[in-house]
């Protein structure tokens, strides 16, 4: 039989190393995934991780690509590594989308410098009452903050569809459900010129970085540690669980809810039936992929927008199947769960 | 009566292990240890904490295999490959920790732990007559979690004679037991070993294997130091052979009438858990420089007077604890720290320890530090603690469950003293340490009470509450008896009250119940 023996002292050089380890070891399945398919596997992982970074285009969709994802999972990765699971941030990014949409939609015409910092307080906001949903019912009634989540996603869904059908729809559309096109200053100033990267980028950056200090340095991100690796001994430093799911979901909610406004008021410049891209749910795999540490989620994400983008062309020029991309990061997030657990535990042979 | 021996022949013996050794990577866990064992005869295996008993008993009972040495049994060659092996040819094993199914029956509870059996007719027949040879006192209709650890013992040793064992391996078995039930368990393995089964028996226990062993195996760092007559020997001769050292007894430091430092009067919290312990009229004061013990068998409310204590669980009222004068029963752990408390909870890793974190952040579990943390002060601290109480390990960034439970319990003990408590809060305070650090742990506890703090010592072992306490209470189904100055209890009548209201029962199915006093 099988056993998973743990280890008395995990190597750390390797606990850096398996996302890299997985990262190479999805590449060999993605070889031998296209060789059966009959694509070429060398072109096709050629379109995929290497010709998106040939031109300033491609580099400016990766950045506006990473931004939800990096903002997003920063938010989760204080959730997760607290033991507490946010599984519906698409919820809280599409709530903050609407909320922060709103305030630029009830002021239009009307626009100033003050519009952008009322929507992105206002897009936090949001994520962060739809956050607070499974917040209160775990802390309430201990539902489980996995299903409530997940299950606000839809609903979260279904408003945005409701409100550009209804309320929030352009008269002049012709009936498309969507928004009117927001004004020159509830836009985001784009980084350079001929290219949609924003400076939401640099927020989320900054918002990664201010993650990794809170917990590497400050008592908030010890407990957080703490509660996540042994709850007794949490209690018994004194560290809440109450409040701690109520912080996590507050501010991944929070972050969830501004990289919403931050799509809304970026790339797309209104609301949208679309909007919603499943960020919120490849940020729960850009989470893991880097470790669930602040600066390895910029490089997990700036990792997951490359194979969105190369997954996008590959499928295009290659007239590949369109569920590719999904498949490769899935494969991401399988390899770097397995060689994790190897990390932690080794295997034996028992009997 | 005379311990066992009856039966004892001179011929081939029972169980013959002759030169044993296994090593685990950078430590030699048992180096060349023999042993042999007549039938009829009980044998203690005795040692400290990582002396190798456990490693060499796996081996017995085919858990580990032996990298060198030789096994036989009867006279025929022995090499069991796992513990169904083991059992095929008589050899039974009763773990220290007891992994029974509380919401069932005792009668479920051992079918399932038998191959190939269900709860039917006849298996409880057969529990009821093995009850009943050996006095076990068995209802196989019984709910295990209504049962006392003594019971439930009984029940782990019903499971092990049902298979008919010629040698039957306890290991700690009183550790769980009141001096009442142990002595009941002593006449259950004096009537086996008259039988002609063989009984090896692990424990650090000195009096009670001079009172039922004939001949003795002593391990230290592996290796077989002696073996010998512990009925010859005084506890003493024995403890220093286990340790290798010469043993001076704590000093129990003199007090004074000073002020209450800790004051409880709780009435009742509920229990959360489902075979959790609801706790009722809990009322004691500890004076500077004063140890209050609190004795009980596991399982009686301890963990939950401790949560009430550290404030992991909410008093009713908020004068339900006093602290220093101030009303803390509604406020938690860091509040009460910053009133003067410390607390050693009796887990180490999981509850005093994140067994993943370093020693540096093991020793921020008990700051009150809120904000940006320092934790270049955190790890120079965690290096005064690791030198002061003498922790072996390589660093301060090495990981808390790297550490031996005897080291770690140290650091952890070091934690909590290097905050200068004026009152302690131990539970179990040496459960599962060597003897080397226990003595430590001991000197720390009785110079921290003679420095006026106040102590609370919640322990299963009376013999550290006999040494170190100045009154003793009783903790039975999370009801606490009034604290009595140690001059006027006896083992004996801490005993009766730790079996609390059971003590009638026990007496009625000629269970102990003070049958065995002397």
């Amino acid at each position: 039989m099988l056993e998973l023996v743990p280890r008395r002292e995990p190597s750390r050089a390797m606990q850096i190393a398996t996302p890299l380890i997985a990262l190479g070891l999805t590449i060999i399945a993605g070889f031998v995934m296209f060789t059966a398919l009959g694509k070429d596997p060398v072109r096709a992982l050629g379109l995929i991780f290497v010709a998106p970074l040939g031109s300033w285009r491609g580099i400016s969709e990766l950045t506006v690509k990473a931004t939800p994802l990096i903002l997003i999972a920063s938010g989760l990765a204080i959730g997760f590594r607290a033991g507490v699971w946010n599984i519906g941030a698409e919820g809280q990014f599409i709530a903050g989308a609407l909320a922060g949409g709103a305030v630029a939609l009830a002021v239009h015409p009307s626009e100033g410098a003050w519009l952008l910092p009322l929507m992105c307080v206002a897009g936090m906001l949001g994520g962060m009452a739809w956050g607070a949903i499974p917040a209160l019912l775990r802390t309430r009634f201990n539902a489980n903050e996995i299903l409530v989540s997940l299950m606000l996603v839809y609903v979260a869904d279904a408003l945005l569809k409701l409100m550009v059908h209804g309320p929030l729809r352009d008269p002049q559309s012709f009936g498309f459900p969507e928004s009117k096109l927001f004004q020159a200053t509830a836009i985001l100033p784009r980084l350079w010129q001929g290219g949609r990267a924003h400076i939401g980028f640099l927020v989320a950056i900054a918002v990664a970085v201010i993650a990794y200090v809170l917990l590497r340095r400050h008592s908030f991100g010890f407990a957080v540690r703490v509660l996540g690796e042994a709850p007794r001994a949490a209690r018994f430093a004194g560290f809440s669980e109450t409040r701690m799911v109520w912080a996590s979901f507050l501010i991944s909610g929070g972050l969830a809810g501004l990289a919403g406004l931050f799509e809304a008021a970026g790339p797309v410049g209104q609301l949208v039936p679309a909007l919603p891209a499943g960020y919120g749910f490849s940020a729960i795999i850009v989470a893991f992929l880097g470790r669930l540490h602040p600066l390895g989620i910029i490089a997990a994400g700036l990792l997951m927008a490359l194979t969105y983008i190369g997954g996008e062309t590959a499928q295009t020029v290659m007239s590949l199947p369109s569920a590719t991309t999904s498949v490769f990061q899935g494969l991401l997030l399988f390899f770097l769960l397995a060689t994790d657990v190897l990390v932690g535990y080794r295997v034996a042979w028992r009997r | 009566m005379t311990a066992a021996g009856a039966n004892r022949t001179t011929g081939t013996p029972l169980l013959d292990a002759r030169g044993l050794s296994r090593a685990f990577p950078g430590v030699k866990a048992v180096d060349d240890v023999s042993l042999a064992l007549q039938p009829g005869e009980i044998h203690a295996l005795l040692g400290e904490n990582g002396a190798g008993k456990s490693t060499f008993v796996k081996m017995l009972y085919g858990v580990l295999r032996p990298d060198t040495g030789t096994m036989h049994v009867n006279g025929s060659p022995y090499a069991p490959a796992d513990p169904k092996a083991a059992r095929a040819r008589g050899v039974a094993m009763v773990f220290q920790h007891f992994s029974l199914f509380e919401g069932l029956t005792v009668g479920e509870n051992i079918a399932l732990g038998l191959s190939n059996a269900t709860a039917d007719r006849a298996l409880i027949e057969r529990i009821v007559t093995v009850s009943k040879t050996y006095g076990l006192g068995l209802d196989p209709g019984r709910r295990v979690g209504t049962l006392s650890a003594g019971e439930r013992q009984r029940i782990e040793i019903a499971r092990c004679l049902l298979q008919e064992p010629r040698l039957l391996i306890m290991d700690e078995p009183t550790s769980v037991l009141t001096p009442q039930e142990a002595n009941q368990l002593f006449e259950t393995l004096r009537r086996l070993a008259a039988q002609g089964r063989s009984i090896l028996y692990i424990s650090h226990k000195l009096d009670e294997i001079r009172a039922l062993c004939s001949a003795a195996t002593i391990l230290r760092g592996g290796k077989q130091v002696a073996t010998c007559d512990p009925r010859q020997e005084t506890a003493k001769s024995l403890a220093e052979m286990m340790i290798g050292t010469t043993l001076v007894p704590p000093q129990r430091p003199i007090v004074s009438g000073r002020d209450v430092r800790l004051s409880v009067d709780v009435v009742a919290i509920p229990a959360t858990a489902a075979f959790g312990v609801s706790l009722s009229d809990v009322r004691f004061d500890v004076r500077a420089g004063e140890i209050v013990g609190i004795a009980g068998v596991a399982g009686n409310g301890q963990s939950e007077l401790m949560e009430a204590l550290i404030g992991e669980r909410l008093a009713p009222e908020a004068t339900s604890i006093v602290l220093n004068g101030a009303a803390v029963g509604r406020l938690g752990p860091i509040e009460r720290r910053r009133h003067g408390a410390a607390f050693l909870p009796e887990e180490r890793l999981g509850h005093g320890a994140v067994p993943t974190m370093s020693l540096t952040e093991t020793m921020a579990l008990a700051s009150t530090e809120r904000g940006f943390l320092d934790w270049a002060t955190f790890a120079a601290r965690a290096r005064d603690v690791i030198a002061r109480f003498d922790v072996r390990t390589t660093g301060a960034d090495k990981l808390a469950r790297s550490l031996s439970g005897g080291n770690l319990q140290k650091f952890i003990v070091g934690r909590e003293i290097a905050t200068a408590p004026t009152v302690f809060i131990a539970n179990q305070p040496t459960w599962g340490v060597d003897a080397g650090a226990a003595a430590m742990i001991h000197k720390e506890i009785t110079t921290l009470a003679a420095a006026g703090t106040a102590i609370v010592l919640i322990s299963q072992d009376l013999d550290e509450l006999f040494a170190l306490a100045h009154r003793i209470a009783v903790i039975a189904g999370g009801r606490l008896s009034a604290p009595r100055p140690v001059e006027d209890v006896t083992a004996e009548s801490i005993g009766l009250e730790m079996a609390g209201h059971k003590a009638a029962d026990l007496k009625t199915a000629g269970l102990g119940g003070g049958r065995d006093h002397a």
